[in-house]
């Protein structure tokens, strides 16, 4: 069975006396994939990933790994390995003791765990940083020890919980970079749990985003970014503007909307939507919305007011009223033509695409 | 730099902190001074240097039976302390319950209370419990002062020990009792060896509980207040307080060494997180 998924999560329940930290989760995670659980504080996504690691049993549902049921199997005895928040190195033993840690246990014989040592240090680049104690690495240095520690054991599945919260900026964005090539390098199915929509969107195959202990939505980066299937998902992913519509047409999962602005929109249906009296919310993100400059044109444009302008280096938003429209519409521009200078209250034309205009439950 | 700290001229914070340090130290200085001291009264001027105080020492059976008690009992003492210490800093470490804070302050108060108080109460007590004085009851007083000391030590070594240390050593195969023996021990024992060295110092040093709670057999505190009553004697108790002073600040030393040791793990992991 070639499709079997790596893990597979049924139904999983996990309840902290009335509170349901996880509410009948189920997901199918693919092998050699990079997966991803986004979602606010508190949503369950740790929860999940400790359940995957065997620090917390469900309260009810199935976890299988590799086609193993995980019941009754403790952290020691599954082929995972976790990647903690706080790295978690034993701060009495140096570099390679550290990652030799857990190799101690197979009783290999002294040149191959030396082997096995020196590879995985060279996995992450910490090559000639073995002798080094716990206490004198650096924050990106101590992440990259907890990685070689866990790749060591060859895991089927390596989880990574938050591995770049504790990173300033620049080593994260790079560290995003690495963590990418380095699991398309060793194949192993990566799970990681993150808060961070852009950390999400540049590493992962796919993305489950969850709020309040459900998940909302799996899908690939681009699709969950641009066809979010409800505004909660599109809000916590990066701006989008909310339009509201009544559906006129509805033909299998082809639908047509009318709306103030946009005038008839045809687009799909989404997933898990139920239909409340017609009404319908359209959304389309900013930087889907383009200026036209002098006397270009466009097949599908708007006209309005710039209300207002927030600079941000590379880009520019521009809050643009459009006569007829409930609320201002946000439009994001690269600064390349002069967006930063164009004036508030000067009047101005948008262009769209209007397949960039998709429907979403509320 | 010392604005404001001049008036006529004189810097009178570093006169206040000379004056304050010779009144704390120098009195406790001339004990070693005397004890080398020829004279077999401590006066000045000096006579001449001398070991022969030391050296009477150890012609004292008296004097040694007191050291091994003290010995005995600090030995007693620290390790029960340190025992009932670990239960109570890792309870207060690693949990959140009711009652945490009232918890805390009792093993805190035998600090502040009255000692002769507390001395008197367990003398009562234990006469009417029926126990004969001896130095089991000596290590049941001193138990009850080490303990507070013992927590604070034991509470900040732990304090910092991140519970993901034990998941990531079971994460990486290790069954419980490896990780407690890999893990876990190698961890806390600066703080417990802090907490022993520390135990051990306070009994070694403390008086008023040894001198109600004894039966016949006597610490070296107590020994050396029966040895004041004659005058003769007073060099070879200033030479005997002289090597407690110094055993007590190297034991003391030692256990500071281990705290950082145990403060400097806590922070490298599971401080709270930025």
């Amino acid at each position: 069975m070639p499709d079997r998924p790596m893990i597979e999560i049924a139904s999983v329940t996990k309840t902290y006396g009335r509170f349901n930290a996880l509410d009948d989760a189920s997901l199918a995670i693919r092998p050699g994939e990079f997966f991803s659980l986004l979602g606010p504080s508190g949503c369950g996504k740790t929860t999940l990933l400790r359940m995957i690691g065997g620090f917390d049993t469900p309260t009810r549902g199935t976890i299988a790994i590799d086609g193993q049921p995980m019941l009754g199997i403790p952290a020691n005895r599954r082929p995972t390995n976790m990647v903690f928040q706080s790295y978690a190195i034993f701060p009495h033993l140096d570099v390679e003791q550290n990652v030799a840690y857990g190799l101690k246990r197979l009783k290999l014989d002294r040149a191959e765990e030396r082997r096995r040592v020196e590879e995985a240090l060279a996995q992450v680049s910490l090559k000639g940083l073995g002798r080094r104690g716990a206490t004198e690495l650096s924050g990106g240095q101590r992440q990259r020890v907890a990685l070689a520690r866990a790749l060591v054991m060859r895991p089927k599945v390596l989880l990574l919980d938050e591995p770049l919260s504790a990173l300033d900026k620049k080593l994260r964005e790079q560290m995003q970079v690495e963590l990418r090539s380095l699991q398309k390098a060793v194949g192993i199915t990566f799970v990681l749990v993150t808060h961070d929509q852009y950390e999400a969107l540049a590493m992962s195959d796919r993305i489950a985003v969850m709020f309040d202990g459900k998940i909302a939505q799996v899908a690939a980066p681009k699709d969950i970014y641009q066809r979010p299937v409800n505004r909660q998902v599109a809000d916590f992913l990066g701006g989008m503007n909310f339009i509201h519509g009544n559906l006129v047409g509805e033909n299998g999962t082809a639908i047509e909307v009318e709306t103030k602005g946009f005038g008839r929109v045809a687009t799909q249906r989404p997933a898990h939507w139920a239909v409340k009296g017609g009404a319908v919310t359209i959304g389309i993100r900013p930087e889907r919305l383009r200026v036209l400059w002098d006397q270009e044109t466009a097949r599908h444009e708007l006209a309005g007011t710039v209300v207002d302008r927030h600079y941000f280096g590379e880009i520019t938003h521009l809050v643009i009223e459009i006569p007829g429209m409930d609320k201002p519409l946000s439009v994001t521009e690269t600064n390349d033509f002069g967006a930063d200078d164009i004036p508030v209250g000067a009047p101005i034309r948008i262009a769209y695409e209007p397949d960039a205009l998709v429907a979403m439950a509320d | 730099m010392t604005t404001g700290r001049r008036f006529l001229g004189v810097n009178w914070l570093a006169v206040y902190v000379a004056l304050y340090v010779a009144f704390l130290y120098l009195p406790v200085l001339l004990l070693p001074l005397f004890s080398f001291n020829d004279s077999a009264t401590p006066n000045f001027p000096l006579s001449g240097f001398t070991w022969k105080w030391y050296e009477g020492l150890l012609a004292t059976p008296a004097m040694l039976d007191a050291a091994r008690n003290s010995a005995l009992v600090g030995v007693a003492a620290a390790i029960t302390a340190t025992l009932l210490g670990i239960c109570a800093a890792r309870a207060m470490t690693r949990y959140r319950f009711r009652g945490q804070k009232a918890m805390n302050g009792l093993i805190m108060a035998p600090l502040v209370l009255p000692e002769i108080i507390i001395a008197v109460a367990l003398l009562l007590v234990m006469l009417r419990l029926g126990l004969e004085l001896s130095l089991l009851t000596v290590v049941l007083g001193h138990v009850l002062i080490c303990v507070p000391y013992s927590v604070t030590v034991l509470i900040a070594g732990f304090e910092g020990f991140d519970h993901s240390l034990e998941e990531a050593s079971a994460d990486l195969g290790e069954t419980a009792m490896g990780t407690f023996r890999r893990v876990t021990l190698p961890m806390v024992t600066p703080a417990i060896v802090s907490s022993l060295l520390v135990s051990f110092t306070i009994s070694l040093d403390e008086f008023i509980l040894a001198f109600f709670l004894t039966g016949t057999d006597s610490t070296l505190p107590v020994y050396i207040w029966g040895q004041l009553r004659f005058a003769a004697r007073l060099p070879g108790v200033l030479a005997l307080g002289t090597i407690m002073l110094v055993l007590s600040f190297i034991l003391l030393t030692i256990a500071e060494l281990y705290r950082r040791r145990a403060a400097r793990r806590a922070n490298v992991d599971g401080g709270p997180l930025a």
